[in-house]
């Protein structure tokens, strides 16, 4: 038994974070704050020559033949990046939709009901027909809603549970990183408990949710998946929460980036459709595994 | 990222599975939980039969993986609990294997693993709880003894241990972690008391332990004078490894068994508290996975745990808590009988954020250690 990442899979991380540090970095998400509702199309097909769509595609299809726990580690590094796109719903469609695996062609996907991205994707899946514009809480994600959605598939479920994981991840470094360098009654604020515990437990649920959303990226288990989404749900609100509260009045700016990893939490947190059902999928499994 | 067993690992798994199918149905009843002598030869008789069948050194000599693995099965197949074995399979034992003579070893560790004796913990003391450095126990050098005064608490089977691996300090001067020293202490000797204290669940499962000028040898320090701390810090960083695993096991047990209960007595029909069973048995099933990511780990960093099971202890503790409170609100007003299941493991588990460093002693572990955060007061 071997969890932890093998070399490959250290490789193909870092190399994920230094492309998007490159390409997505602090002034590209300025750029795009500044014209919200554009999605960068040169972005986008550089993603699809890197294999971010095609990663699952076997290599006679034109993919690059790697599995979901690559693919998790990509959407881990996306969502700790915030990546803005439609990147689930163009992975989940590539090899079907011509162009998906490529980045030539933008996906969106009717989902659970909640269009992401629905004006700028070339190729909706799904019924669009009286579809209503959101004034989306996250500047960073057009929504519309359709009357009636087509379900969510259990990988873009993990999928969303991935990207999650990689804001948690973002919201405790940005946490502690603030609380060793700011001071205030002549110390650094994380000398004091209060302040401590919270990036504590701030990493207690983002290391809960990361063994939670590998374990199902390799078992693919229908219960796992919905661990792994309860799990990171909770650690990207609750951490991007307390982010919030650790930087004070800088975390209830605009200028500063984690409004922007709480709202997105906010918007995947609905992607996945509600958590009850999961909720309600573990209690019977309780159930049947007690008969 | 790979979650299977090797072939050795899956026969191990196997042979133990094919033991224990034989064994346990001819172990004598269970003692009462206040006959301690009963206890005492229940635990030891079990640890013996491991003994024999080479299983005694599972916890020392084995992989983390195939510990990981003893751990699940025992539990699963409803066998024995380490119990009365406790401290010195998974304290004492682990520090005199680093850290003592070869004669130290060869007196202590074989009764150990063949079951013949019993060891207790004398750490803690009435003024030095988290703050453990605070001890103050004396041992002062007389000839080829030191004579111990001072007094222990929270003492676990102190009634019928033979030995008790005790923290005294041999030099009051020097700065408080370096003035102390590990002792193996006979607890036949003239100058011990015990008296056992009663915890909140209404049992007597630990003790304070007086020591009034308690001779012993200079023989039985392991370790240098004076090197006590730094002894312990070894024997302690084993208890959050893989210490937990049976209790995970079990708790995954309980909740299909309130799943159950619950659907029997017409709670099921209640949507907060199936989603709260719900949310539990994610929480369980991702601690299952938080164990065997640490293990993995260990196995990569030859087999000590590291500041990972404090993690693991944070979550664990307050989820064990949260599953008896759940099972409090499936039993209804019956949660106030203690003639029914889980009621008495919902008072022991308030234990749970408190022994072995409390919640904020870990939060600051987590936060100090991992996050590199800045010690304060």
């Amino acid at each position: 038994m071997r969890f932890q990442l093998t070399e490959d899979q250290r490789a193909l991380r870092s190399g994920v974070r230094e492309m998007l540090a490159r390409r997505f970095g602090p002034e590209a998400l300025r750029a795009v704050l500044a014209e919200p509702g554009r999605l960068d199309r040169a972005l986008w097909r550089e993603l699809g020559a890197a294999g971010f769509f095609a990663l699952r595609l076997p290599e006679a299809r034109g993919g690059v033949g790697l599995g979901l726990p690559e693919a998790v580690l990509a959407f881990e590094e996306a969502g700790r990046a915030l990546l803005p796109g439609p990147l689930v719903a163009t992975h989940l469609a590539a090899g079907a939709v011509p162009g998906a695996a490529t980045g030539e062609t933008v996906v969106a996907d009717v989902g659970n009901g909640l269009v992401e991205w629905l004006a700028e994707a070339d190729v909706v899946r799904g019924a669009v027909a009286g579809a209503v514009p959101l004034r989306s809480v996250d500047p960073l994600t057009p929504l519309h809603r359709v009357p009636a959605g087509t379900g969510v598939a259990p990988v873009a479920v993990l999928l969303t549970a991935a990207e999650q994981l990689g804001s948690a991840t973002r919201a405790c470094e940005l946490a502690v990183q603030h609380a060793r360098t700011r001071e205030q009654f002549g110390q650094p604020i994380g000398a004091f408990q209060a302040v401590k515990h919270l990036c504590a437990e701030m990493l207690v649920r983002t290391e809960t949710a990361r063994v939670a959303v590998y374990a199902a990226a390799v078992t693919a288990h229908p219960a796992d998946i919905d661990t792994a989404r309860l799990l990171a749900d909770e650690a990207a609100v609750r951490g991007a929460r307390d982010c919030l509260q650790v930087h004070g009045g800088m975390g209830f700016t605009w200028e500063f980036e984690l409004h922007l990893h709480l709202k997105r939490a906010w918007v995947r947190t609905h992607r996945a459709g509600p958590a009850t059902e999961s909720e309600e999928n573990l209690a019977a499994e309780l159930l049947a595994e007690s008969a | 990222m790979d979650l299977t067993y090797t072939p050795e690992e899956d026969e191990f798994r196997a042979r133990l599975r094919e033991w224990l199918g034989r064994v346990l149905p001819a172990l004598p009843p269970k003692p009462s939980p206040d006959d301690w002598p009963g206890r005492r030869a229940y635990d030891l008789g079990w640890q013996r039969r491991l003994y024999d069948a080479g299983y005694a050194d599972v916890h020392w000599d084995a992989s983390p993986t195939v510990r990981l693995i003893f751990l699940e099965e025992t539990e699963k197949a409803g066998a024995p609990y380490v119990g009365a074995n406790f401290v010195g399979l998974l304290h004492a034992g682990p520090t005199i294997a680093a850290e003592g003579t070869a004669g130290q070893r060869a007196r202590w560790l074989p009764p150990i693993l063949r079951g013949d004796e019993v060891w207790c913990q004398g750490f803690s003391e009435p003024d030095a709880g988290s703050d453990l450095a605070a001890l103050r126990t004396r041992a002062r050098r007389d000839g080829d003894d030191y004579v111990v005064s001072g007094s222990k608490i929270w003492t676990s089977h102190a009634e019928v241990a033979d030995w008790c691996e005790l923290l005294v300090r041999t030099d009051p001067e020097a700065p408080r972690h370096r003035g102390i020293s590990w002792l193996a202490m006979p607890m036949d000797a003239p100058g011990v008391t015990v008296r056992p204290l009663r915890t909140l669940a209404g049992s007597a499962e630990f003790a304070e332990v007086f020591l009034d000028e308690v001779r012993v040898p200079v023989a039985n320090r392991v370790g240098d004078e004076n090197d006590g701390w730094r002894v312990t810090m070894v024997t302690l960083s084993f208890e959050r490894g893989t210490a937990f695993v049976g209790e995970v096991v079990a708790c995954r047990r309980v909740l299909r068994e309130l799943a159950a209960e619950a659907h029997k007595n017409g709670r099921w029909d209640d949507l907060v508290l199936r989603r709260r069973l719900g949310r539990l048995n994610a929480e369980f099933r991702a601690l299952w996975r938080l164990t065997q990511w640490n293990v993995s780990e260990a196995e990569l960093g030859g087999g000590v745990p590291g500041v990972g099971g404090s993690v693991f202890k944070l979550r664990y503790s307050h989820a064990r808590q949260d599953l008896y409170d759940a099972a409090a609100d499936v039993l209804g007003p019956e949660s106030l009988d203690l003639g029914r299941p889980w009621v008495l493991d919902r008072l022991s588990s308030l234990s749970y954020t408190i022994a072995a460093g409390t919640s904020q002693i870990q939060r600051n572990i987590v936060a100090e250690r991992i996050l590199g955060l800045p010690k304060g007061r």
